[in-house]
């Protein structure tokens, strides 16, 4: 089978390699119909999440059809239109039991501190990916679940992460009636955190980045008020004018590992890799928010250590939370919001690659070229 | 202000959101969110029929975190460890998570991987190819240039540090070659003193 395979930092190509088989009783085989690029993605095509070995096919959201199951499964069958969270995780452990699915204990031997990711390095497991004609998908009962006949794929493929990813960054902001959110960035997780703050009450909602064109579809597709860094003084006094020297309710860290906006911080981290990702976007976080107020992070940094404010976090009483989005306890609420046409998850693609092109597609998601927001591979002619 | 009790009005009132943001204030509820409370016990909804799951056979030392008591029941099976990059991440996975040194290490394999990857290629009549790979042909396809220019663009700042990066191993591999091809080894010396 045709698949995306990493050569080293900022190389990948599309390789011949062997079609994944059953290895456990309850996994299927999932033939890939449509995957996607996430920023996530970036930081292990730019050599930042330990780990990451060559021959690794990258991608953990896709979408596709059921070829193959397990002796073990019941709940989908081949021929099965799925959707398949990019959480890995087993139903059965403490955690699932809880329903936190991104903590799963039972799926990932190489760290206790994540769960198991498709196609996101050793440090999450191992696994291969979805970039691919045909991905493993383990516990095949737990994970993957029929789209809705009524659903579009491609809206389908981005409620395997941005979607709900953003929304938890929101509901973790724990937004009252009334509240100013602020979002720092406007890619795709960014702009379902800044539309889910609405949902939830927000009185203001600004969305922070330094890229004018995403900033124009904050506007467009999230109705939110923006703030191109670059073109004021001091982001954090600006947004304390704006909030009337109080500060924002809610911060939403949706930048993660690469965040511009500091030459030291990316010289550091992007460029010499010598931190667990930038921590710009969290500091001007901690920094803008009210005291006593919340900052919520779904940016993605890797396991090394990352220079964070951590002082200010005490001092001004803030409560930070984070996770990686335990995907499958949204869907149901999520499935309601795109059947009623509150959200429209596929608004935000701007670009389709054929799989044969990946490369170029990682090169113009990363480049930021041609206003990219989103892009989406396919394996088929399209 | 903030100093005063009252907050201040800083947003538009909540009909006029609701008239003008599609969908405003449907999740208003803190306690009608889909993970609200955090920790929600249900371990019977999902849809795991197993208290715990049938164990996936290991086909070769499988390394593992020393903060899992066993080897998980499932786990990824993509690239095995080989070579020397191979060796140095079995030997990172002795140290705890909570330990840089595991990550370092771990890090410094990949660099290695990387190495070990191009001349593999190259043997077997692959090589990689920094054209295609790194999809920089589509800077001309895809308006690289209008892209950057004129948009104010924090990256586009510090563009010249990645040519100094790329640039810099090239560098390093021709002054190294030139200090050994000119310095004054001993038989160079008898030779010229002959």
């Amino acid at each position: 089978m045709q698949a995306m395979v990493y050569r080293g930092p900022c190389r990948v190509r599309v390789e011949n390699k062997e079609k994944p088989a059953i290895e456990h009783p309850n996994d299927a085989i999932v033939r890939v119909t449509c995957a996607a690029i996430c920023g996530s993605d970036l930081h292990l095509y730019h050599g930042l999440m330990p780990d990451t070995r060559v021959g690794m096919t990258f991608g953990h959201e896709f979408v596709g059809v059921v070829d193959e199951v397990g002796p073990s499964v019941q709940n989908v069958r081949p021929g099965d239109r799925v959707m398949v969270p990019f959480n890995i995780c087993c139903g059965s452990c403490y955690f699932c039991a809880r329903e936190l699915y991104s903590c799963c204990h039972n799926v990932n031997p190489n760290a206790s501190a994540v769960g198991g990711i498709y196609g996101y390095s050793h440090t999450c497991g191992g696994y291969d990916g979805g970039q691919a004609e045909y991905v493993r998908v383990p516990f095949a009962d737990v994970g993957p679940t029929a789209i809705p006949d009524w659903m579009e794929e491609e809206d389908a493929v981005l409620l395997t992460d941005a979607c709900p990813t953003g929304y938890q960054g929101a509901e973790m902001g724990s937004i009252k009636e009334g509240d100013v959110v602020v979002v720092f960035g406007a890619g795709p997780v960014g702009l379902f955190a800044a539309k889910s703050s609405w949902l939830m009450g927000a009185g203001r909602v600004i969305v922070i980045d330094h890229l004018d064109y995403r900033l124009e579809k904050a506007r467009e597709f999230a109705h939110a008020e923006t703030i191109n860094f670059t073109q004021v003084d001091d982001i954090v006094l600006h947004l304390k004018k704006l909030t009337d020297y109080l500060g924002a309710d809610v911060c939403i860290d949706a930048v993660g590992a690469e965040a511009d906006g500091s030459f030291w911080q990316v010289v550091s981290n992007n460029k010499l890799k010598l931190q667990g990702g930038s921590p710009v976007a969290l500091n001007w976080a901690i920094d803008s928010v009210r005291k006593a107020g919340t900052v919520s992070v779904v940016g993605a940094y890797g396991p090394l250590f990352s220079a964070v404010k951590f002082g200010d976090v005490m001092n001004k009483g803030l409560t930070i939370r984070s996770a990686q989005c335990s995907v499958k306890r949204h869907w149901p609420r999520l499935f309601q919001h795109v059947k009623n046409g509150v959200l429209k998850p596929s608004a935000i693609v701007t670009h389709r690659v054929p799989l044969n092109e990946i490369a170029e597609g990682y090169h113009i998601m990363a480049s930021k070229l041609d206003e990219c927001v989103k892009s989406l591979v396919y394996t088929s002619p399209h | 202000m903030a100093y005063l009790a009252q907050k201040p009005p800083l947003a538009p009132p909540s009909n006029e959101l609701r008239s003008r943001i599609p969908g405003w204030g449907v999740d208003l509820d803190p306690k009608d969110r889909p993970a609200v409370p955090k920790e929600q016990f249900k371990p019977d909804a999902t849809g795991a029929h197993w208290d715990f799951p049938e164990r996936q056979p290991a086909r070769w030392p499988r390394e593992k975190s020393p903060e899992h008591a066993f080897l998980t029941p499932v786990f990824g099976t993509a690239c095995p460890p080989s070579g020397i990059s191979g060796a140095i991440r079995r030997y990172a996975y002795r140290f705890s998570e909570g330990r840089t040194s595991h990550w370092l290490l771990l890090l410094m394999a990949d660099r290695i991987d990387v190495m070990e990857s191009r001349v593999g290629a190259l043997l077997k009549g692959r090589p990689d190819s920094r054209l295609m790979e790194t999809g920089v042909l589509s800077e001309f396809k895809r308006h690289g240039l209008r892209s950057r220019l004129g948009h104010h663009r924090a990256d586009v700042k510090h563009q010249w540090i990645d040519v100094l990066l790329f640039a810099a191993p090239y560098l390093a591999v021709t002054a190294g070659a030139l200090y050994f091809a000119t310095r004054r080894t001993p038989a160079r010396r008898i030779l010229r003193d002959r």
